[in-house]
């Protein structure tokens, strides 16, 4: 900082929004390190929706008109994205914690970028989201999934996990914002994930579902990110197919990460 | 320490603009839910506070304390009146203010996941500084505040005394010009809290920071602050030094508690037309009253009440302390006003 002369003139906000992302998110990211526990379970919670899922569903691929011959080929994708959802709906919890810390309030006595608090976060959950994702990739192949698409597909399916993490973040903080409570946040997450799993075809082929999943899939997001993702790590992917779900993804989780950042001045308002 | 204030020490003093200037703040909180209740947290209040000088805003819980202090951090807006910090607007300048400012709130605003150090060097970053200035700036205020062996822990396992100091700490890291305190020393134990009054005074002493502090301890305002705004109900009902706002109490206050409730109205009558006898207040079996001279009114009192069969339990008498400066103003106790506001908000 430097000194300003006149009198009454206080030095010009320091730091942009990038330089702030960055101190957030790396506070974050030391706390994530910081709870071994949590890394753990993070990590097993997906091998064991994997195994589990794999097992249970493995006589799916025998149905006539199931679009895979391996059903751990099928599912994998879909539990990227599954965790991707699931770890993001507790992203809130932070923000819970920091209100009721009071860190909350500090910062926002700071001249901290209202959008860094929001970004450092969310690039924290992102790189969290990316290792989980790489790991239960991981997973599949070790359990004898196999894909034609290559490095692409991996990408495409990390990335459209990671979109559809930041929407879901975003949606869990800016609840947090609003309820500014620990159980209705995780009572909302609740009763919305588990309903947007089984609405889509992260387990199951909508074709051999009833015809109002198969709408009701068409609309969500979660569909969108598995959708994606599976065409993409196929063979010969349909890149419209594919490019049409990611521009989805990436509107909704823009559209969700502005209306957090509005959520903060309505935290302000009623402050 | 390449670190400078905002703007020079001097070119301050020069000025006569004070560091605060609050004007008619009005602010309503309304409650959701299908009663739609209002509940005016502040209803007017206004006050100025010269640079450099130790502020104390004393009421009870509720009184409006923090509100005030949320709108002068920028936290909150109030529904009309202004408010300026170093002479910059709070809602047209928040940006400017916010620099000046620095802000340790009742519940702490420390990450308690992170050690003292990272907490103080994060803060210090978000102010603009290199990452070597945050880290010198971090190492001299952990020396200050006597934490630099915790500086690596986990503030998870600070004491409540280190955790507020840090907080102190946070608060000052970009060497503000005001620092406001909200209730600094609420659930210490008497030896953090006298150590906390000792930082406190050298803020302003040594460091030239003025210092806004809420409390709704009479003892500690009476000890630090140089200038007192009592608030209640939202409004500043009296303001001055410590000692002008005793002084204007005239003689000693006395306290009786009866034996027995019953007996209160005739007490209240016969002390009442006892010569030289004021401001009286009843309040359970307690009756106050102000009086010329302490050594010749207890005498008096107690023989008039022991010449009318009424059984005294206890007497006190003092010289005039906050606590009878608010309850000139407010027209309560402070202690019952707090219990009363405790019981509005449960």
């Amino acid at each position: 900082m430097t000194a300003t002369a006149t009198t009454g003139a206080i030095a010009a906000a320091p730091g942009g929004l990038f330089a702030h992302t960055g101190y957030i998110t790396g506070r974050w990211l030391r706390a994530q390190l910081r709870q071994p526990a949590y890394l753990v379970f993070s990590l097993l919670q997906p091998a064991i929706w994997l195994l589990l899922f794999g097992q249970l569903f493995k006589g799916i691929v025998n149905l006539p008109g199931f679009d895979s011959d391996s059903y751990i080929a099928f599912l994998t994708p879909g539990i990227v994205i599954m965790t991707a959802l699931l770890s993001s709906g507790w992203s809130g919890t932070g923000f819970i914690l920091d209100m009721e810390r009071g860190i909350m309030d500090r910062m926002l006595t700071s001249p901290v970028r209202r959008g860094a608090l929001m970004a450092g976060q969310l690039v924290s959950q992102a790189v969290s989201i990316l290792i989980q994702g790489v790991i239960v990739l991981v997973m599949g192949i070790a359990a004898g999934a196999r894909y034609d698409g290559g490095a692409a597909g991996f990408a495409v399916t990390l990335g459209t996990a990671v979109l559809l993490a930041v929407g879901f973040c975003s949606l869990s903080n800016a609840v947090a914002l609003l309820t500014r409570q620990q159980t209705a946040l995780i009572g909302i997450f609740q009763f919305v994930s588990l309903p947007l799993t089984f609405l889509s075809s992260v387990m199951m082929d909508p074709d051999l579902a009833p015809d109002w999943v198969a709408t009701a899939a068409r609309y969500n997001p979660v569909d969108w990110a598995v959708v994606a993702s599976r065409e993409a790590l196929s063979a010969d992917p349909n890149w419209a197919v594919v490019g049409w779900r990611a521009g989805f993804l990436a509107t909704f989780a823009v559209v969700v990460a502005w209306l957090c950042t509005r959520a903060f001045r309505t935290y302000q308002r009623s402050a | 320490m390449t670190v400078q204030a905002p703007y020079p020490a001097s070119a301050e003093r020069a000025s006569a603009t004070p560091a605060l200037e609050v004007a008619d703040l009005v602010k309503t909180y309304r409650s959701g839910g299908r009663k739609k209740t209002e509940v005016r947290a502040l209803d007017g209040v206004s006050f100025s506070v010269p640079a450099g000088t130790v502020f104390g805003l004393l009421g009870p819980n509720g009184a409006g304390k923090s509100t005030t202090v949320k709108i002068l951090t920028t936290l909150s807006r109030a529904d009309s009146g202004t408010a300026r910090v170093m002479g910059l607007d709070v809602v047209a300048d928040q940006e400017r203010v916010r620099l000046a400012i620095g802000y340790v709130s009742q519940k702490s605003g420390a990450d308690t996941e992170a050690t003292g150090r990272e907490n103080l060097v994060l803060s210090g970053r978000i102010y603009g500084l290199s990452r070597h200035e945050a880290g010198q700036r971090a190492d001299a205020l952990l020396e200050r505040f006597g934490l630099a062996e915790a500086a690596g822990r986990l503030v998870r396992t600070y004491s409540g005394g280190m955790q507020r100091k840090l907080d102190v700490a946070l608060g000052l890291i970009h060497r503000p010009r005001v620092l406001f305190l909200d209730e600094p020393t609420t659930g210490l134990d008497p030896e953090a809290r006298a150590d906390m009054w000792a930082e406190i005074e050298r803020l302003s002493t040594e460091d030239g920071i003025t210092v806004l502090l809420t409390t709704h301890y009479l003892e500690e305002a009476d000890r630090l602050a140089g200038q007192l705004a009592i608030v209640d109900r939202g409004r500043v009902v009296a303001e001055g030094t410590p000692e002008s706002l005793k002084a204007a109490l005239h003689g000693d206050a006395i306290q009786i508690d009866l034996a027995e409730a019953g007996t209160m109205g005739e007490a209240r009558l016969l002390v009442e037309r006892m010569p030289g006898v004021g401001a009286l207040h009843l309040d359970g079996v307690t009756l106050r009253a102000r009086v010329d001279s302490g050594a010749a009114a207890v005498p008096a009192v107690l023989g008039v009440l022991d010449d009318a069969g009424i059984a005294v339990s206890s007497v006190t008498m003092s010289r005039p302390s906050l606590d009878d400066v608010y309850l000139q103003h407010a027209g309560r106790s402070f202690t019952n006003a707090d219990r009363a506001e405790e019981e509005r908000a449960a």
